[in-house]
């Protein structure tokens, strides 16, 4: 029986970590893709930037996010994906994020979908629901993870899977 | 001993022309979840909440709470009654470009539970949301239909796609 939800590529950050987690010469015989993604940054700011085929153009995101206190909501234009964690949260602690690009292989705009959180027992902790877009019609080929500052620390990881419609 | 496929595409459709609905029907029961995917390549009329029913009943028998953003700001509400589910996303409703939606539709197949469908609705230009919805039957879910206004007039574009997957617990 055909798989329909394939590992594709996987990637775990080293001791030295590491600026960006990329994904390249991905294969267009999927229908959409999936990147389940457990990273933390050495630095002090929490975002994680997603950028496909080396491109720093043509993105925006729309998010609503959840501090455990408020909600609020924010427009972006940098690749924002979603919330990751910072080197002043707990040892130990790493997001957990889901990214579904469908039809990444078509000519339509590129379209994303992603949620992320942040969990710290008590403390600062966030919850992401996020839309990110690419405005342009060619097929995802690569994409790259990075964090607004710093790197992605030892043990992060992300498991980039293809989804078949059929 | 290798395990059966966990997660199958059941349906997928691509919009050749503009449609004013979008259908999965004899929807098989021997799954025990439901994932659709919209890959949403424009509408024709700004404004509409992308809405959706099961098995074609337009009575009084979904609700939903919603959180919602347009980018300045965080909402969420509630619909009670209603004659229809929907995706989520803010309530100007779904811009003309491109838009992301996906539903879970959770024990879709039992005869003995109402139904609950977790959605997301993702529009970068315009709005992001998710929305939990109820549908007060315990009827198995058979056929979902997608749609915009509820007079279901306006369209979606050429280009669309629609896939839905089927989840086995087992």
């Amino acid at each position: 029986m055909a798989n329909t939800f394939e590992l594709i590529a996987s990637s775990t950050v080293g001791s030295g970590g590491a600026a960006s987690i990329d994904f390249t010469s991905i294969p267009s015989t999927y229908t959409d893709l999936c990147i389940k993604v457990s990273v933390r940054n050495s630095s002090t700011q929490d975002q994680v930037i997603m950028k496909v085929n080396g491109s720093a153009t043509s993105l925006s995101s729309r998010l609503l996010y959840g501090n455990g206190s408020s909600a609020a909501s924010a427009s972006l234009t940098t690749g924002y994906v979603g919330t990751s964690v910072n080197s002043s949260i707990t040892a130990s602690v790493f997001n957990n994020m889901e990214i579904y690009i469908p039809n990444y292989a078509g000519s339509s705009n590129k379209s994303a979908s992603s949620d992320s959180v942040m969990e710290n027992n008590g403390t600062l902790s966030y919850a992401v629901l996020n839309a990110w877009l690419w405005s342009n019609t060619a097929a995802i080929t690569s994409i790259s993870l990075s964090p607004d500052s710093g790197n992605f620390i030892q043990y992060s990881t992300a498991y980039l899977y293809g989804v078949k419609n059929a | 001993m290798a395990a059966g496929s966990t997660y199958t595409p059941i349906a997928t459709t691509t919009l050749g022309s503009a449609q004013t609905t979008i259908s999965f029907t004899s929807i098989s029961g021997s799954y025990t979840d439901l994932v659709l995917v919209l890959n949403i390549a424009g509408v024709s009329n700004a404004g509409e909440l992308l809405r959706f029913q099961v098995n074609s009943d337009t009575g009084s028998n979904y609700s939903a709470t919603s959180l919602a953003n347009d980018g300045n700001t965080a909402a969420s509400g509630r619909i009670s009654g209603s004659t229809w589910a929907y995706f989520g996303g803010d309530n100007q409703g779904v811009k003309t470009g491109t838009s992301l939606a996906t539903a879970q539709f959770m024990n879709y197949s039992n005869a003995t539970t109402y139904k609950t469908v977790l959605t997301r609705f993702n529009q970068a230009a315009d709005s992001v949301g998710s929305v939990v919805n109820l549908w007060r039957s315990t009827s198995a879910i058979t056929s979902i239909q997608v749609f915009l206004n509820t007079a279901k007039t306006y369209t979606f574009s050429s280009g669309t796609t629609a896939t839905l997957y089927g989840i086995q617990a087992a």
